[in-house]
């Protein structure tokens, strides 16, 4: 069995430093079967979210030699060994502690979006009906597991701190599932350009890349979201007949 | 509470209804007791929507008939009722299949997006003891539909959420839970949740054991909490070891591969190439089984003439069945059986995107954790600790346990499922009872008055959470290892008596040291005093399932013993009912099964 040394960031809001440790790596390991290892071993304070260890919760989410990954979906057979790997929380949110970090904003933020308004039901028995083909896409962007990777990696967030201006593109994918739900007759699309500052996203697709669920964030949900915002807001026809409504 | 007595210090918080646990019994709950009018409180482990609902995977078993308009709850509730050996609690299974269509409809109306059959409706799919096509899901990933859909209707009901958030007790008020204290994982600071009425949402207990499909969340904490509290747990010798966790590489041993898979085509073999489901069907089965492969592929494709393929069985026989494989020197090259659903591409031409669509986190999970295309290669499967079927005893209609003012639903009751639960029971479990859990909470509620906390208790349970950081000594881990290594190896799916009496030995040695276990660090996110908090429950939850394993002198269910094989009609009419008694001490008593009405018994009858 051979080892490895992990640089892992120790301290909280206040400061803290990098410290290495080493652990033996074995057959099929992931990244956060070693950062367990070491924490059952010799750091036992240190502090890490997980839960289902099979990239379903988005719990474990960190930056490992600098790119923001799922611990549990990154397996160290794809990570250089002959040097320490550096493991350091998400930078786009305030630290709690180690690889903890204060997510509670993205939570605000859910909460201000208008939820799910259905059309009355189809049928007498209250149901509804949908084809298949009509919901894809819908599926497409519920497959999100919330880990808020897109948000930590997204530029108007990370490094201009928008958080006050911009959802980020985890809240605007969950905008777009329900303005493309096909039952759902709520209006979000003046919303999106104000308060949740669609505008600020230059589509750089780094939200895209970053995703363990392999949603096609960019082009799926954030273009046809703008193309909305443009169509019903800065499109010269409308605006016109807008004026005479 | 006098602030002058108060020598601790911790924040108050006052709810008409606290509910302890937000995965989907306890969202579904809350979502229930709020919508009554109540205040409510919710209390969890992780953060919101991580909960292990999450990662459910088949879907949620309900008679829509969408598929098969031969379903009817009743064919549901004889189904679960076979399942479960018929040691069930039968009200509770009728309850459950006759609630559980409205309560999936509900989830469409709250937002969920759940796969169509051609006509628009909800698809449902074939799983393991279910007559008809009945899980209603969306790929394999319909916990977390599940999940987030609850969460995002309930985060808009004005529930207060009080997230990484453990309980460490039960306040009462005399004979009444008044509350719970807890502390805050990111600060370590105690907390007291004042409430009319609590609600038990915990989950399961498999962190007992080394091999486990659950997460480090899984510590029994609701089970322990309430027997501590003097309620009365019953079947707890029912474990279920899901049939099919992957078994390598070693780091992923354990995580769970689902019944979708079998529902969907995909057939066991052993080494030899030969599917071992046929050799050994139970006589209950046999007129549900197909004798031949060709019978059994029809059938997951929705011919109605078909009857289902033997990998569809029970997952307590079908655990078994790969552990007689293995044993006898017919497993896979790392211990386990092949899970073959490549194979179907003989008989579609569209095999490997059928499969990528149906079971798209099952693709992924393998390509990355284990460098294997399931639509090319066989995948090596075990079983995995997944499911308690014991759990709080409640009251069938409103999930009271036989503490007034205590509920409890989803795993951490128990009643519905019997000696084994039927896959895709579980979600629908949830809903079911989740639901009725926050109503009679709520009702509860109104109907009594707040209490008084005893600061003492809390006090000494406070200073009792902080001793691990004044001592040197063994850090938590090593503990806790220890106990999963001899839950799993003495109490697991096969089970003989000297072997559990060794387990019981060992569990009390390991319950003295896990109260001299020291921490370090501060009380800051520190994992290791948390592990040790957690420590006390694991060990309650495992005292438990052994004593009331070495109880049950049969096999039965997931229950098997080497040493008494073979079901006993005597057996069949008694649930074991664990409880602490006067001197602290945990007693195992038999107590009859609870009689079956007429109308039910006939339901039985006519579905055999």
């Amino acid at each position: 069995m051979k080892s490895a040394t992990f640089r892992i960031w120790r301290g909280n809001a206040e400061g803290g430093e990098f410290k290495d440790y080493s652990t033996e790596i074995s057959e099929g390991m992931v990244v956060l079967d070693a950062v367990l290892q070491i924490q059952a071993a010799e750091a036992n304070d240190l502090a890490v979210r997980w839960n289902c260890k099979a990239g379903k919760c988005g719990s474990c989410s960190a930056e490992v030699n600098g790119n923001p990954r799922l611990m549990c979906m990154t397996r160290m057979d794809t990570v250089p060994t002959d040097q320490p790997i550096t493991i350091e929380p998400m930078q786009t949110f305030p630290s709690i502690r180690d690889l903890v970090t204060d997510v509670s904003w993205n939570f605000k933020v859910k909460q201000g979006i208008p939820p799910f308004t259905p059309r009355p039901a189809d049928a007498p028995d209250g149901t509804w009906r949908m084809q298949q083909r009509d919901v894809n896409r819908v599926q497409e962007f519920r497959k999100c597991i919330e880990c808020f990777l897109c948000q930590d990696v997204c530029h108007v967030l990370r490094d201009h701190r928008k958080h006050g201006e911009f959802i980020g593109p985890r809240f605007l994918v969950y905008a777009a599932a329900l303005e493309m739900h096909p039952l759902d007759v709520a209006d979000r699309v003046e919303a999106l350009a104000e308060a949740d500052g669609i505008g600020y996203c230059n589509i750089t697709k780094c939200c895209t890349k970053v995703c363990p669920e392999e949603i096609t964030i960019t082009d799926n949900a954030l273009i046809p979201l703008k193309e909305r915002v443009v169509d019903r807001l800065y499109d010269p026809i409308s605006k016109l007949l807008r004026l005479f409504r | 509470m006098t602030a002058a007595k108060q020598t601790m210090d911790y924040q108050t918080h006052e709810h008409d209804v606290l509910v302890i646990g937000a995965g989907g019994a306890g969202l579904r709950a809350a979502i229930e007791a709020s919508a009554a009018d109540v205040s409510v409180g919710l209390v969890c482990k992780s953060l919101l929507g991580k909960a292990h609902t999450v990662m459910a995977e088949g879907g949620m078993a309900a008679s829509l008939g969408n598929v098969d308009d031969r379903d009817a709850w009743s064919v549901h509730f004889a189904d679960t009722m076979r399942g479960g050996q018929y040691m069930n609690n039968a009200r509770m299974a009728e309850l459950h299949a006759k609630e559980a269509p409205d309560r999936v409809r509900e989830l469409e109306a709250w937002g969920a997006v759940f796969d169509r059959t051609p006509d628009g409706r909800i698809l449902q799919r074939n799983f393991g003891g279910h007559k008809y096509p009945r899980l209603a899901h969306v790929g394999d990933r319909t916990g977390l539909e599940m999940i987030r859909t609850l969460q995002d209707h309930g985060i808009h009901q004005g529930i207060d959420v009080h997230m990484e958030c453990t309980v460490l007790t039960l306040l009462k008020d005399g004979e009444r839970v008044i509350g719970a204290f807890a502390y805050d994982r990111e600060r370590g600071r105690f907390q007291v949740f004042h409430a009319r009425a609590v609600v038990l949402a915990t989950g399961g207990i498999g962190k007992a054991f080394r091999i486990t499909s659950n997460s480090w969340e899984y510590t029994g904490d609701g089970h322990a909490l309430a027997y501590d509290a003097g309620a009365d747990l019953i079947d707890m010798e029912f474990i279920q070891f899901h049939p099919t966790g992957m078994v390598w590489p070693p780091s992923v041993r354990g995580i769970l591969v689902t019944e979708g898979v079998r529902g969907e085509g995909g057939v066991l073999k052993n080494k030899d190439d030969h599917r071992f489901m046929f050799d050994d069907i139970p006589d209950l089965y046999k007129n549900q089984t197909a004798d031949n492969e060709d019978e059994g592929w029809r059938y997951t494709q929705g011919d109605k003439e078909a009857r289902r393929p033997p990998e569809l069985l029970t997952r307590d026989h079908v655990a078994r069945c790969i552990v007689r494989e293995v044993r006898e020197g017919r497993g896979s090259e790392h211990g386990g059986v092949y899970l073959d659903i490549a194979w179907i591409k003989e008989r579609l031409s569209n095999g490997a995107e059928h499969i990528k669509k149906k079971l798209p986190s099952m693709y992924h999970q393998f390509k990355q954790l284990a460098s294997i295309d399931i639509t090319a290669e066989a995948m090596e499967v075990g079983p995995t600790t997944h499911y308690v079927m014991g759990g709080v005893r409640v009251d069938a209609d409103t999930q009271m346990s036989s503490v007034p003012g205590l509920f409890a639903a989803g795993e951490c009751a128990a009643g519905l499922h019997g000696a084994n639960r039927l896959g895709g029971n579980s979600l629908s479990d949830l809903l079911v009872f989740g639901r009725r859990a926050g109503e009679y909470a709520a009702t509860f509620a109104k109907e009594h008055d707040a209490g008084a906390v005893n600061t003492d208790q809390v006090e000494g349970v406070a200073r009792r959470a902080l001793e691990p950081f004044a001592r040197e000594g063994e850090g938590p881990y090593k503990v806790q290892q220890e106990l999963q290594g001899t839950m799993q190896d003495l109490v697991g799916i096969v089970r003989q008596d000297d072997e559990m009496r060794r387990a019981l030995d060992e569990i009390a040695k390991l319950r003295e040291r896990a109260d001299r276990v020291a921490v370090i660090g501060n009380r800051e996110y520190n994992a290791g005093w948390h592990t040790a908090l957690d420590l006390p429950h694991l060990m309650t939850v495992s005292e438990a399932v052994t004593r009331a394993a070495i109880e049950r002198q049969e096999s039965r269910g997931a229950h098997f013993r080497e040493d008494h094989l073979g079901k006993d009609e005597a057996w069949a009419k008694i649930n074991l009912v664990v409880r602490k008694v006067g001197d602290g001490s945990m007693q195992v008593v038999r107590e009859p099964v609870p009689a079956l009405p007429a109308e039910l018994a006939k339901i039985i009858e006519e579905n055999r």
